[in-house]
Parts: structure tokens; C-alpha cells; sequence
């Protein structure tokens, strides 16, 4: 019930608003108690009263006279005042002496008596109000019975002026009286016709309606031609309350199409003010006279819901695509115009609905974050980081860190010498990504169980930060494989259990591993040798040198080096034999790549390159011409800084595209792009990058083309044709001519602080006025603010020896069990979210 | 003296006679020794002169009870070695863990001997180049243009050997006792020389003149024998764990306060010792009278025609008679030895104990001539720890890297970090650092931000008091931004007039930290180093000029500021508010989903996803992520492409489906396009 009340007030102050200006009146007691000859001589010609009489008052009357007070108030908004006239015991003249007249109230217009209301008629305040309105307005609120008398008002008011339609289940009701208070301020613009039959509502609705609730119509008289057909009407889609009528009237009085001839980001109308999204219908001179006539036809279509306006081209410089002939403005701020080409009317309509739609959801989601709001004064308080807050509600749990050995300051330098490869994570026991590292590790430590020459340790730094400030450990997490004590690697790639422990195994042997005989390079290009790595797979890269070429194998070695844990990489040095060049028709020095198993060998000509371009080299030609897409790879490819074209496919994607794809990705080199495809089923994260595409779902599979370095637009290729390489080609071509219109653009947006910090400055100053702050600084910009007193703001500072009464005054938040003195019997709750203790 | 003199000017013309060194420093106490570590670490040309045959001579007279009041905490629960120095108090910073005290004491508040014998292995273990035997009785200057400072030092010992040295490390201490003179102080026992077996006091009654550690400690001593003791002084007394300043008296020494305020025995009177004179009476009994009395009087009579106090004021408080006035008064710096030309001042008012040093701690006088130890406490006098072991270890230190810089041109040791890492490296430092925690106020770390704030630099415990000469102090490059951070109590909190145990002392809430009263972290954000001029002008108690934004870490009884939501987090938000960024962690998931949808990424993909150093996460925590609702879960959402083709009833989809009757064409619209 108390939503429905609030409304009510707010539609109600509403149209205080409205009626406050044309009628002024001195707001003296709201309900008068006269004697009738007080009454009756105080009654002014042109003003309504609603008076009843009373003898003793009788219990029955009680709660009527309960209703009628608190009716005074709103009643008098329309002028209209109410009286309770005391008849004297003796008297027995006039109304005070009539028969059941104090079971009546009667209103009056000066002295004129206009209607008589039994009491169990005016049972509640709406009731009240509408019935008392209903009366006095008789001539700007038709009622009509019959369908004929409505087509008769009709007619008559065509060409003249609107009508406003109403269907009420009954009199009395909160809806009626919204339809009479609405009619209170409109009456004398459009005709109210006002119905009780349910027949007549079926009679003028196409659909069936629902007889149980209230409807309102607007019918576009004014504007109708023709005498045989009925006026255009427009249903009113919400709620009959004050509010929802006069945003539907000042909708239908808005003019249907506006034409603009400015900037479109600076144009505002009714319907932007309301809430509503604004239709452009973009124009040229050429096409004016049909355009006018599709923005009409679509401002009917959308008549309520959103408003559309005709824009000229030609008389405003529009730096969007010429192909763009409808745009969409949202009322919320902030948001760039939206332009887009569509090709019927329907989509015009659908696309408000979708977006009304959305708007509504997040109407409802902000409410319900401004209760939540109300309820907790402010969330600066709650945590945000997703990092942070998932680690600590994992921190109950006990990690199963068994297979991990704690080192310290003492047991750090001879744990190193023990195993062959000791791994040491350098973590901090308070720090959110040390400790989420912790449990990748974990896992880490579970696969290599049994793995034998390999330690896997960890040195929490909050305890011996002198191990980590010795072993160069500067930021957390830090993770180092030290081999026998002699050289340490430092972890850099992925932090993921997979990844570490693929880095892990690779580390364990040489890189460049050096091979000795031509069975074990075959071995080793086939993913054999050495055993240990033949369950990873991987590509495998040789380096085949002859016995001369010594600078290019410096340079290999040393990119072996830099690449270690991540490549495999094997050295093969030829004697006279060359067997090896010989079979991959290279010559040393030359690299051989094995993708999957040694299936398919490639082989690459090294010229004198320095390690770091060998380091380079190695890396892109270990890329996939058309990979699939992970959460793990992509940076890979994001350093290409490349567009990308992605096919986003539920499941693996089909034979066909997967081929025509290939061959798209094969002239990759020439077309400078990273083509590649992403698995939804494996990737669920990049049905978050369609909805941000697309706002919905589009149909899978869809391919799409993003450049993410440069403008972020994002391209749909069009889902009615075949993804073929000729077709997809062609697309581009177009799309780089600039012919295709973005499906959208990412957001330019900077990362900025998601909420504010606690402004102890200005606590500070409001807090201790004199503190002589600003005297000593030259560039005050703060001046400062005192309001009387700050909560909680003066315990401290002000503080003599009645602290504690000062701070039991303010209601200070000090007395939970935090901070550093504990106050063990905590009366009233503070915290909200943090648990106390 | 003269002569002395005389033979430096002799000399001057002639180095060869001097024996020179880059650094001197006078003093092989603790300070003196820390300095020369530093050097010797840093492979400087120095040596520290010593008067005795041993180090920490101070020691091995004083405390004259031998029980050192500074804490010797063995167990912290911890072992973080830098957190742990925090609770003790008597070691000097080294490489060497040997060297910490609780490995030479189990005594939590240890024995003068012990410090002596820690003193002797911190010189010889180390091989630190003291002189002993060497007292320096004068100090000049030699004016030279070549010299670092314009000038060189000329020392002089006590056999007339000269020295010259470039820089003039003055470690000496405070060792000269203070005295006071008034008629019959020759009747006065000096804390120096006075008995320390109660044995000789027992019957007897004491008046104390002084109410510092050492008053206390003497009449702890004797309390159990004496018949009563009264302790007279200028000022109030004042308890250290009510003014946060170790300086003051200690609750170990406090033993007569318990008999006076239970049982009206001994007692504390306040009174101005140069008003007092003392008169001594055949039996031998001490007298208090003033000093107004004894000069009206007619100086032939004898002790009889002294007026007594008592005399005219019959229950005038000391008017029983004493057997013993003993004078604790403390010690002030020997500014005896150096020239005038040194320029080396006492300070004003209750630092005229000390030399008047610059917050550099180089004399205000001469260039060159840095101050040492608790010589140099008139820095923060009555406020931090500078004049104690626990404090002038790191201020040695700063002062140490300040000369690193000015004369061998080595910056100010720092560290560089990603951005990312800015809220990590102030929690770290704030939990275990020791200078921050001891020299709160005193010695700050400094943020300076580079790079368009992508990356950041870290320099330790600087000297907060010339921030404003950051630059040149250090050899960094001035920065736009800086952070400041130190620790601080509450303003008004400490104070002899305070109760400190008041209810609701603390502060829980972390949007009310700027109350918080204990020691906490205190972040202040400059857009541009504060000037010299805005430094002088800063308020009173304040450590630096107002801020352009200033965060408090609240206080916590552990003095333990990790918790995620009520210290991390609040950091976090000042830190991306001054900075204008987002500095939230993010899993690989979310980098990966900015990177498509988003042209710019928030610096933790940056910096980490980006350069393939992403953090995956486990499955647990993905879905605890979930569930709080910081990250989506896209494998549960039902879209449509999850349906059949053919079902067409969700109308919200048409739109971006394959239209297949275009109701109106826009036929016109789609011409215009072509045009």
C-alpha cells in the first residue's frame, strides 16, 4: 500500500504545481467548524464548499468524518473548502432540521446548492475528491453510456479539438480521480469523456481489453479530416494515475515531428525531458518530401513513446557515414548519439521498444540501488576488487599447501642446493594477487606431486624481507627457478597453474638443448626427445648450424636463453654431413619449426641477426596463422597490434568457415589483420564482448572485425551472406573504403577512480576551524566550509577532559572492537559490513 | 688553547703534518659507530675519534643504577626482522645478525655493561676505524676553495696531534652535567659521583633536584631505605606513556609516585631551582630556604639569624630538615672545544642542551659539520625518538645517504615500481618499517610519481623537514606529484594534562581515521614539492604545509594495517583519487574482456595482462568473484544463440535478426546512401 500512496503524493505535489499558480487562497484551518448562520453568510458567490451538518456526533458518522477531514486538504488545491456546519441543539431550520441530513454532505457553488452526496459515497479521500470534482466539472467531463454518444462527441469535436477518452471499472476510485484531477487542469483544452461501460471500452479497443482496469485514450480529433472515420487514437500504456496523464497529454500535445536544423547533440524536446528517446530521421533536400513523410508515418507508430525529428543534412555538417539514415538520442546524459543504417520503419519502432526496454530493467536496477543507497549511506566502504574480495572470502579455507615447502631466512640458502630445480614463490600473506597466486600454485604443486628434481617452495616476504630484499624481489608475487643454485630464471609469464606448469617442465631442459646425432633431431622435431617434454605439446624449433657458422649459433644460444620456459628450442650443429639441411632442403645456418608433432616442418633461412631479433623472430613465427582466441593467448596476438577479425562460434566452428578462414589468414601478411575465432563454449567470457557489441545476442556464427588499437569500431559482417574468403575480402574492401556503417564503438572511456576517498582535508577544516591551514599555503583553492558541526567530527581535536561525554553526544562510531583500544561490551551496532572482531 | 691555535695556524701552510680523512667523526658511542658503519660500508675515507679506550664510554658510567630503560623485546610473535626492530630499542642498524641485541641480553630492560660489551663487538666486529684514546679539545676551520664545504676541519687532540678532515661528524653526546648555582650548592651531591648502595642512605632523608629518568632512578633505588625523599623541580612531571615521548619518565623508574600518591611518603614539589639556597646546620642536617632570605641577611651571623621559611610560614612544605640533596639534573652538549668561527650555538629555551642544528642535521653554523646522535635531538626534541638509540640509528642513516649524494654523487637509494604496485609498497613499508616507526614525523618515505604517473619511485625515511630541498638532498629529478608518508599520533591526544585512557579513545571506523589518536600512517599528496617557504610557514604541529589531499590509515590495536576493507581499501581509493586511475586488480578474464571492449585498460592489465603476465585465478576464486557479484558468469546466461533457429518468439530479437519482411522499406532512405 505505501507505494502506490507515494506515487500518489508525488503526482499529487505534481499537479500542485500546475494548479498551485492558478488558484491562490489563504491556507487557514483546512476543515472550519461554523454555525450555520456563520456558514451561510460567509458563502462567496463563484467558490465551491463541501459542507455537512452535525448535530452531537453521532459514533457512526466517526469514520466518514474521518475521510472528509482528510480530504480538506486536497480539496482545497481545487478551491474548494470544507465545512462542518455545528447545528445547535434547538435548531431545527434549514439543513441542520431536514431528514437525513446528516447522513448528506452537500456542495455548494456560492450558495447554490449543486449536488447532494450521500455519505456512503464519499468513503475514502479519492473517493472524495473525485466525486466532488466529478460534480463541479460537469461541463468539461462528459459521461457517456452508449457508443453513440461517444461517436457524437467525436464528430463534433473533429477538426476543433482532442478528446481525452476514460475508462473507469467504477466512481470513486483512485483512477477516476486521477481522469477528474487531470480534467481539472485540462478540461478546458481537450474534451474528457468519462465511461463506466465495459462495453464501450471493447467497443473502441481493437484487442480484448482487460474491463478490470482503468484506460485512457487520446483521441487526435483536431487533426481528423474525415468525418466517417473515428480519430486516431492513442492508448496510454501505464498506470491512470495524476502523473502518468499529464506526461501522456503533454506527449500528445508535442508536435509530432520536429524539424531540427542544428547539431543533434544540442537539440532537446518534451520527450528528452521525459525520459523518452528522440528518433532522428536523417534527410536530404533531394528526399525531403518522403522523408517527412516516413518521420510521420514512424512518429505515429512511436506516438508515447519516443519522439522523432526530421533532420536536414545538407543544413547541418554531420561528420557520420552518408549511409546513416536514423539516429537514436537517449535522454541519459552522457551518452553520444547513436546513428544507423536501417532499412524499414519496423526496425526503427523495434529498436525504441528494445531500448525503452532496457531502460526500464535499468530503471528498476537504479531504484533498487538507491534504496540500497538510502540503507547504507555511502559503499565507498565495499570492496570493489575483484581480486581482493574473492580472496577473502576464500580466506577461511585452508589451502592445501603440504607440498610446498615454507623457506625462511635460515633454510633459504641450503634448500637451493638440495634438488636440481628448486621453484620459489616470493609472496607477501596480506597481498590479494600474491595469495590468489598461492593457489595456483597449489594446484601447481598437486600436478607435480612426484616429480622428481623439482622443489616447489615459497618464502612469505611479510616474514623474512630479507630474503626477498636479497634475492631482488622488489614487488609481489615473484616467482624464480633457481637450478642447483647457480642461475635463477625469473618467472614472467601467465600467472595460471597451466602455465606455470608448462613453464616449469620446459625449464627443466636446456634451452637451446643440444642435440648430438641425427635421431635425436628427427626425434626431437617430432616431439619424442627429449622424453620428458614429449607429454607436452608444443611446437618444437632446431637450430641447425654448420660447424662455421658460430655468430648466428651465439645469437640462437642467447635467445634460448631469453626464451626459456617458454620455447622449446633444440641446437643442432652438422658436421660435413648436412644431412639435416639436406632433408628440409635448408642451409645452415637455417631454423626448422615443427608444429604438432613434427607433421608439417618449415624451415627458415637465419641471417645475422642479433638475439634479440632472433627473440622476436622466434616469437611471431611461433603464432597460430588462424588461432583460436583464449583468455590465455590473447596478449600474444594484442602485441601484433593489429585489428583483429574474430569469428565467435558456440562449439567448434564448421568445416567450411574453418577453411575459408584459413585461407583469409594465410595472406594475413599482406592484409595486416589477426584472424582468428573464439569458442564460446571454451571462452564463455566473449558472450560479455558480443553483448557489448550488440546489446543482444546476435546469431551465431558471427564474424566480426574490431580494431582495437586504433578507433575501437567495431563491424558485423553481414549475416545473410556465406563466410567466404571472396565474400569476406570484399566486405573489408568495403569497409575500408569507409561504405559500412559500425555496429559500435568501444568505449574511449579512461579508467578512473570507481568512487571517491574520505576527504579528510575538508573533515579536518569543518572539523577545527582554526587550524591554520590556508594562511600557510599560496594556492588555496578549498575556502573553507564550516557547517555547525560534522558527525563525529570533534572528538579529537576538541576534546578536553569531557571527550567522553562529546563523543557519547555525537554518536561517534568508536566503539566497536576495532581500532587499538578494545571496548569489550559494544552496545549499539556500527559496523554494517565489516565483521565486527 | 693558545697554543693550540697557534700551532694550526703553524700548520696550515704545511697539510703534511695533518692527518687527513675525508670524514671525522668525534664520538665511538652509538651514533658515532653507527655513522662509521655507514661509511665503512660505503668504503669512505673515516675515522671516529674516542677520548676512551673503549667504545660508549657514556655507558659504561650511566645509568648510574645500570639498568638501561630502553626495551630489549626478545618475542614479538613475529619475525619479520624489520618489524621487529620497531620493539628493540638498543641495536645499531648492520648487515650482520649477530649483532642484535636480544642475542646479547634476555633482560627486557638490559644492563649498562651489556650495551658496553655490545658496543665493543659492534666496533671490532665490523673492523670499524675507531682512534681510541684520542680526545679532540679543539676544532677550527681552514678556509679552503678546493674544500667539499669551502673549508677543511683541524682537529686537535690532547697530545697536539692535528687532523683534517672535509666533513666533521659530531657524535659526542650530552655528557656535560647540568648544574645549577645557588647559595649552599656546594652541599649538593652530583647524580655523577653519588652513591648507588642504598646501604648508604638508609634512615636517611633525601631531597632530589630534578624529575627526569635519572631522578627517578636514583630515588627508585633508595625508596625502600630512606625515611622519605622529596623531588623538586621547575616543571610538572612527566609520564612517557601519557606524552608518547620516551624522553619523558618511564613507568619502569615511577616507583615514588606510587608512595606519594598512596600514602603521602615521599613526595614531588615544583619550584625554580635558582630560587633555592640550601643552609646547613651543626648537626649537619640540610636546610631548604630561599635564596630572597640569604640576601638580606647580615653575612657575618651564623647559621641561627638565617630566616627559614618555616620561620613565617609554619607548615611550609620542606621544612624538615635533610640529610642528602642529590642533583639529577641531565647532561648538555660540550660546545667547549670548537672555535668560534664554528658558529656553534646552544639552542633556545628547552634545547639549550643541544647545538642548534638544521632538520638536515647540519650545524646552522658551519657547512660541512653534521650533528650525530642525541646531540642532534633538538630536531625533534620532546617529540620523536632523535635522541635515542632507537631513533638517531636511522637518522644517522638519512644523514649518512645525504652526504652519499652531496660529495660522492650517489642518489638517495630508491626503487622504481609499476604503477600497480603503489598501494602494496606503502602497506608494506607502513607494517614492518622501523624508521617510519620510530621517527614518526621525523623521517618520511617519499613517492615520487614518473612517467605520467604509469610508474613511480621509492625513496626511504627522508628527512621530512627538507622536503622542500628534496632535489638537491638527493640528486632525484623533482617530480610534479609526490606522496609523503609517515606515521603520526593524534594531534592533542598526548599531553601531561591528557587522560589518555579516556572511553572511545580509539578510532574503529575508517572513515574516521584523521581521529585516530595512536601511532598511525598518515599519506599526504603534493602536486609539486611544497616550498621552502611554504615548509616555514606550515602550522604549528604540523609536519608539513597543508596537502592537496591527506589520508589517515586508521589506527589499530596490532598496529597491523593489512585488512583488506578497513585500511587497504580506503589507501586504495585516496591513492586512485589523487592519481585519477583505477587501481584495482583485475583477473585475466576481465583484462581480456576490457581488451575488447574497451580501447583504454586500467593499469593492472596494463601492466600485467598485457604483457602476458595476466593473473588467471583459480576456480574457487573465479566463483567467489562471481558470487560477489565482481565478476559475470557467462557460461549460466540463456541467450538465444543457445536455441533452435526457428524459434521466433523472443520479439526483442528480431532486430538484430535476419529480417525477413521489411514491413515499409525505407526505399528512399536507402537510395540516399548511394547518392
Amino acid at each position: 500500500m505505501s507505494a502506490p500512496k507515494g506515487r500518489w503524493v508525488s503526482s499529487f505535489s505534481f499537479l500542485l504545481l500546475c494548479a498551485s499558480s492558478i488558484l491562490t487562497r489563504g491556507r487557514a484551518r483546512l476543515l472550519q467548524e461554523l454555525s450555520p448562520q456563520e456558514y451561510f453568510s460567509t458563502l462567496q458567490a463563484g467558490r465551491a464548499s463541501l459542507a455537512y451538518f452535525s448535530r452531537n456526533v453521532s459514533p457512526g458518522a466517526q469514520p466518514f468524518l474521518e475521510q472528509i477531514e482528510n480530504s480538506a486538504e486536497a480539496l482545497q488545491d481545487y478551491g474548494i473548502s470544507v465545512v462542518k456546519v455545528n447545528c445547535p441543539k434547538e435548531d431545527v431550520s434549514g439543513y441542520c432540521g431536514k431528514e437525513n441530513a446528516l447522513r448528506k454532505a452537500y456542495l455548494f457553488r456560492g450558495n447554490t446548492l449543486i449536488r447532494e452526496f450521500p455519505t456512503d459515497a464519499l468513503f475514502d479521500v479519492d473517493s472524495i475528491v473525485a466525486n466532488v470534482l466529478f460534480a463541479l466539472l460537469f461541463n468539461e467531463v462528459k459521461y457517456v453510456e452508449t457508443l453513440a454518444d461517444l461517436q457524437d462527441i467525436e464528430n463534433a469535436l473533429k477538426g476543433r479539438s482532442n478528446m481525452v477518452f476514460a475508462y473507469v471499472p467504477a466512481t470513486g476510485t483512485a483512477e477516476h480521480r486521477a481522469v477528474m484531477e487531470a480534467a481539472f487542469v485540462y478540461g478546458t483544452v481537450h474534451q474528457f469523456v468519462l465511461t463506466t461501460e465495459a462495453t464501450l471500452l471493447k467497443d473502441t479497443s481493437s484487442d480484448e481489453p482487460d474491463v478490470s482496469s482503468a484506460r485512457l485514450l487520446f483521441c487526435h480529433c483536431q487533426r481528423a479530416t474525415d468525418l466517417a472515420q473515428p480519430c486516431r487514437r492513442t492508448a496510454m500504456g501505464q498506470a491512470l494515475t495524476l502523473l502518468n496523464i499529464h506526461r501522456h497529454l503533454k506527449l500528445m500535445g508535442a508536435p509530432l515531428v520536429t524539424e531540427v536544423a542544428e547539431d543533434p547533440e544540442k537539440v532537446s524536446t518534451v520527450h528528452l525531458q521525459l525520459g523518452l528517446p528522440l528518433v532522428f530521421i536523417l534527410s536530404q533536400k533531394e528526399t525531403y518530401e518522403a522523408d517527412r513523410r516516413t518521420a510521420e508515418f514512424v512518429a505515429w507508430q512511436l506516438l508515447g513513446k519516443a519522439g522523432v525529428a526530421l533532420l536536414s543534412r545538407d543544413l547541418v555538417d554531420l561528420k557520420v557515414l552518408l549511409r546513416s539514415n536514423v539516429a537514436l538520442k537517449t535522454p541519459n546524459e552522457g551518452v553520444p548519439i547513436k546513428y544507423m543504417v536501417l532499412e524499414d520503419t519496423d526496425d526503427v519502432v523495434t529498436l525504441v521498444e528494445e531500448k525503452s526496454k532496457v531502460a526500464q530493467i535499468q530503471e528498476d536496477e537504479e531504484e533498487e540501488e538507491v534504496e540500497e543507497e538510502e540503507k547504507e549511506d555511502n559503499n565507498q566502504d565495499v570492496q570493489d576488487d575483484q581480486v581482493v574480495e574473492a580472496v577473502s572470502r576464500d580466506k577461511k579455507r585452508e589451502l592445501p599447501l603440504e607440498q610446498i615447502l615454507a623457506l625462511t631466512e635460515d633454510t633459504f640458502h641450503s634448500a637451493l642446493l638440495e634438488t636440481a630445480q628448486t621453484v620459489v614463490l616470493f609472496y607477501a600473506s596480506w597481498e590479494a594477487v600474491s595469495l590468489a597466486v598461492l593457489r595456483s600454485y597449489a594446484e601447481v604443486a598437486d600436478h607435480l606431486k612426484g616429480t622428481r628434481g623439482v622443489l616447489l617452495s615459497r618464502v612469505n616476504c611479510w616474514d623474512w624481507p630479507g630474503v626477498c630484499t636479497n634475492e631482488n624481489v622488489t614487488q609481489f608475487p615473484t616467482i624464480k627457478i633457481y637450478e642447483k643454485g647457480e642461475r635463477s630464471v625469473m618467472y614472467n609469464g601467465m600467472w595460471g597453474a597451466e602455465e606455470l606448469i608448462s613453464f616449469i617442465m620446459l625449464s627443466r631442459v636446456s634451452c637451446p638443448l643440444k642435440l648430438a646425432t641425427m635421431d635425436e633431431a628427427e626425434g626431437y622435431l617430432r616431439g619424442e626427445f627429449p622424453s620428458e617434454l614429449s607429454s607436452y605439446h608444443h611446437t618444437s624449433l632446431l637450430g641447425v648450424f654448420s660447424t662455421a657458422t658460430s655468430e648466428a649459433r651465439e645469437a640462437f644460444e642467447e635467445a634460448g636463453n631469453i626464451l626459456s620456459g617458454h620455447v622449446t628450442m633444440g641446437m643442432y650443429v652438422e658436421d660435413d654431413a648436412l644431412a639435416l639441411s639436406h632433408k628440409y632442403a635448408v642451409s645452415p645456418p637455417a631454423l626448422l619449426l615443427a608444429r604438432s608433432g613434427g607433421q608439417s616442418v618449415e624451415g627458415i633461412a637465419l641471417s645475422k641477426q642479433s638475439a634479440q631479433d632472433m627473440v622476436q623472430m622466434i616469437r611471431y613465427e611461433l603464432l597460430d596463422v588462424f588461432p583460436e582466441i583464449t583468455v590465455q593467448n590473447l596478449p600474444r596476438y594484442l602485441q601484433l597490434r593489429k585489428p583483429f577479425l574474430i569469428l565467435f562460434s558456440d562449439g567448434d566452428i564448421g568445416q567450411m568457415e574453418s577453411e575459408e578462414m584459413l585461407k583469409l589468414a594465410k595472406g594475413r601478411l599482406q592484409q595486416g589483420f589477426v584472424a582468428c575465432w573464439l569458442n564460446l563454449k571454451k571462452t564463455p567470457v566473449g558472450r560479455g564482448i558480443l553483448k557489448t557489441y550488440f546489446a543482444t545476442m546476435p546469431s551465431l556464427p558471427v564474424l566480426i572485425w574490431v580494431n582495437l588499437h586504433a578507433g575501437g569500431q567495431v563491424f558485423r559482417f553481414p549475416s545473410e551472406q556465406s563466410i567466404t574468403e571472396s565474400n569476406v575480402l570484399s566486405w573489408l574492401e568495403k569497409l575500408k573504403a569507409g561504405l559500412e556503417i559500425p555496429s559500435s564503438t568501444l568505449s574511449e572511456e579512461d579508467w578512473k577512480p570507481p568512487l571517491p576517498a574520505y576527504d579528510f582535508l575538508q573533515m579536518m577544516e569543518t572539523a577545527v576551524p582554526d587550524l591554520p591551514l590556508h594562511t600557510s599555503h599560496s594556492h588555496g583553492d578549498t575556502p573553507a566550509r564550516r557547517p555547525p558541526k560534522s558527525p563525529g567530527g570533534d572528538t579529537a581535536v576538541q576534546e578536553e577532559p569531557s571527550q567522553e561525554t562529546e563523543a557519547e553526544k555525537v554518536g561517534s562510531p568508536v566503539r566497536d572492537l576495532r581500532g587499538t583500544a578494545p571496548r569489550l561490551a559494544t552496545r549499539d551496532k556500527q559496523g554494517k559490513r565489516h565483521s565486527e572482531l | 688553547l693558545g697554543l693550540a691555535l697557534y700551532a694550526s695556524s703553524l700548520f696550515a701552510a704545511s697539510s703534511a703534518a695533518f692527518l687527513y680523512h675525508d670524514y671525522c667523526i668525534i664520538g665511538a658511542g652509538p651514533s658515532g659507530l653507527q655513522a662509521a658503519y655507514f661509511l665503512q660500508r660505503a668504503s669512505r675515507d673515516y675515522v671516529v675519534f674516542e677520548r676512551s679506550h673503549a667504545p660508549g664510554s657514556f655507558f659504561a658510567l650511566y645509568p648510574r643504577h645500570r639498568k638501561l630503560i630502553s626495551i630489549n623485546k626478545r618475542y614479538t610473535g613475529k619475525s619479520n626482522s624489520e618489524f621487529n626492530l620497531r620493539h628493540d630499542w638498543n641495536s645499531l642498524l648492520s648487515h650482520d645478525r649477530r649483532l642484535l641485541f636480544r642475542r646479547y641480553s634476555r633482560d627486557f630492560f638490559p644492563d649498562a655493561d651489556t650495551m658496553v660489551r655490545y658496543l665493543e663487538d659492534f666496533a671490532s666486529l665490523l673492523k670499524l676505524r675507531v682512534q681510541y684514546n684520542t680526545a679532540i679539545v679543539h676544532v677550527t676551520l681552514e678556509r679552503d676553495r678546493q674544500a667539499w664545504n669551502g673549508h677543511y676541519f683541524l682537529l686537535t687532540d690532547q697530545d697536539r696531534q692535528n687532523y683534517k678532515c672535509s666533513s666533521l661528524l659530531v657524535a659526542t653526546g650530552t655528557w656535560v652535567p647540568n648544574v645549577v648555582n645557588f647559595p649552599g650548592s656546594e652541599y649538593v651531591e652530583g647524580y655523577e659521583t653519588v652513591s648507588i648502595n642504598p646501604e648508604d642512605f638508609a634512615g636517611q632523608t633525601v631531597l632530589i633536584l630534578g624529575r627526569g629518568n635519572s631522578a627517578f632512578e636514583t630515588a627508585e633505588n633508595i625508596l625502600g631505605v630512606t625515611n622519605f625523599i622529596h623531588m623538586v623541580s621547575r616543571s610538572r612531571v612527566r609520564l612517557s606513556w601519557a606524552t608518547h615521548y620516551v624522553g619523558d619518565l618511564r613507568a619502569i623508574n615511577n616507583g615514588l609516585l606510587d608512595t606519594y600518591q598512596l600514602k603521602s611518603l615521599d613526595g614531588l614539589l615544583e619550584g625554580n631551582l635558582e630560587d633555592l639556597a640550601i643552609v646547613k646546620d651543626k648537626k649537619g642536617k640540610l636546610h631548604i630556604t630561599l635564596r630572597f632570605y640569604l640576601e638580606n641577611r647580615n653575612t657575618s651571623a651564623g647559621i641561627d639569624s638565617i630566616t627559614l621559611p618555616q620561620d613565617e610560614l609554619d607548615n611550609f612544605a620542606t621544612r624538615a630538615p635533610y640529610d642528602r640533596v642529590i642533583r639529577c639534573l641531565g647532561w648538555k652538549f660540550d660546545f667547549s672545544v670548537y672555535n668560534s668561527s664554528l658558529r656553534m650555538m646552544p639552542g633556545k629555551g628547552d634545547k639549550k642542551k643541544y647545538p642548534q642544528i638544521k632538520p638536515s642535521y647540519e650545524s646552522r653554523g658551519t657547512r660541512g659539520l653534521f650533528v650525530l646522535g642525541t646531540a642532534s635531538h633538538s630536531v625533534d626534541f620532546r617529540k620523536s625518538a632523535g635522541g635515542f638509540i632507537h631513533g638517531f640509528r636511522y637518522t644517522t642513516r638519512a644523514v649518512h645517504r645525504l652526504l652519499e649524494n652531496r660529495h660522492h654523487g650517489v642518489p638517495w637509494p630508491s626503487t622504481v615500481y609499476p604503477i600497480t604496485q603503489l598501494t602494496n609498497s606503502i602497506i608494506k613499508r607502513v607494517n614492518e618499517a622501523s624508521g617510519l616507526y620510530q621517527m614518526f614525523s621525523v623521517l618520511a618515505d617519499i613517492i615520487l610519481l614518473r612517467e605520467n604517473a604509469t610508474a613511480f619511485e621509492y625513496l626511504e625515511e627522508y628527512p621530512v623537514g627538507v622536503l622542500a630541498e628534496l632535489e638537491m638532498q638527493t640528486g632525484k629529478k623533482g617530480p610534479n606529484e609526490l606522496f609523503v608518508i609517515l606515521m603520526e599520533y593524534g594531534r592533542n591526544f598526548s599531553g601531561a594534562d591528557k587522560d589518555v585512557f579516556y572511553y572511545n579513545r580509539a578510532v574503529g571506523e575508517a572513515q574516521h581515521a584523521w581521529q585516530s589518536n595512536f601511532l598511525h600512517p598518515v599519506i599526504y599528496f603534493y602536486k609539486r614539492l611544497p616550498t621552502e617557504r611554504e615548509m616555514r610557514l606550515r602550522p604549528p604541529d604540523w609536519p608539513l604545509p597543508r596537502p592537496d589531499a591527506i589520508h589517515h590509515i586508521v589506527e589499530d590495536f596490532l598496529t597491523d594495517w593489512t585488512a583488506p576493507n578497513a585500511h587497504i581499501l580506503p589507501l586504495r581509493r585516496f591513492l586512485e583519487n589523487c592519481l585519477s586511475t583505477d587501481l584495482r586488480n583485475f583477473f585475466a578474464e576481465s583484462c581480456f574482456l576490457f581488451a575488447f571492449t574497451r580501447q583504454k585498460l586500467p593499469p593492472f592489465c596494463r601492466q600485467g595482462y598485457v604483457r602476458m603476465q595476466g593473473l588467471m585465478g583459480s576456480e574457487g576464486l573465479w566463483r567467489h568473484a562471481v558470487e560477489a557479484g565482481l565478476l559475470e558468469d557467462y557460461t549460466l546466461t540463456d541467450f538465444l544463440g543457445n536455441r533452435p533457429p526457428d524459434s521466433h518468439e523472443e520479439s526483442q530479437d528480431q532486430l538484430l535478426r535476419d529480417h525477413v519482411i521489411p514491413v515499409r522499406p525505407l526505399q528512399h532512405l536507402v537510395n540516399a546512401k548511394d547518392e
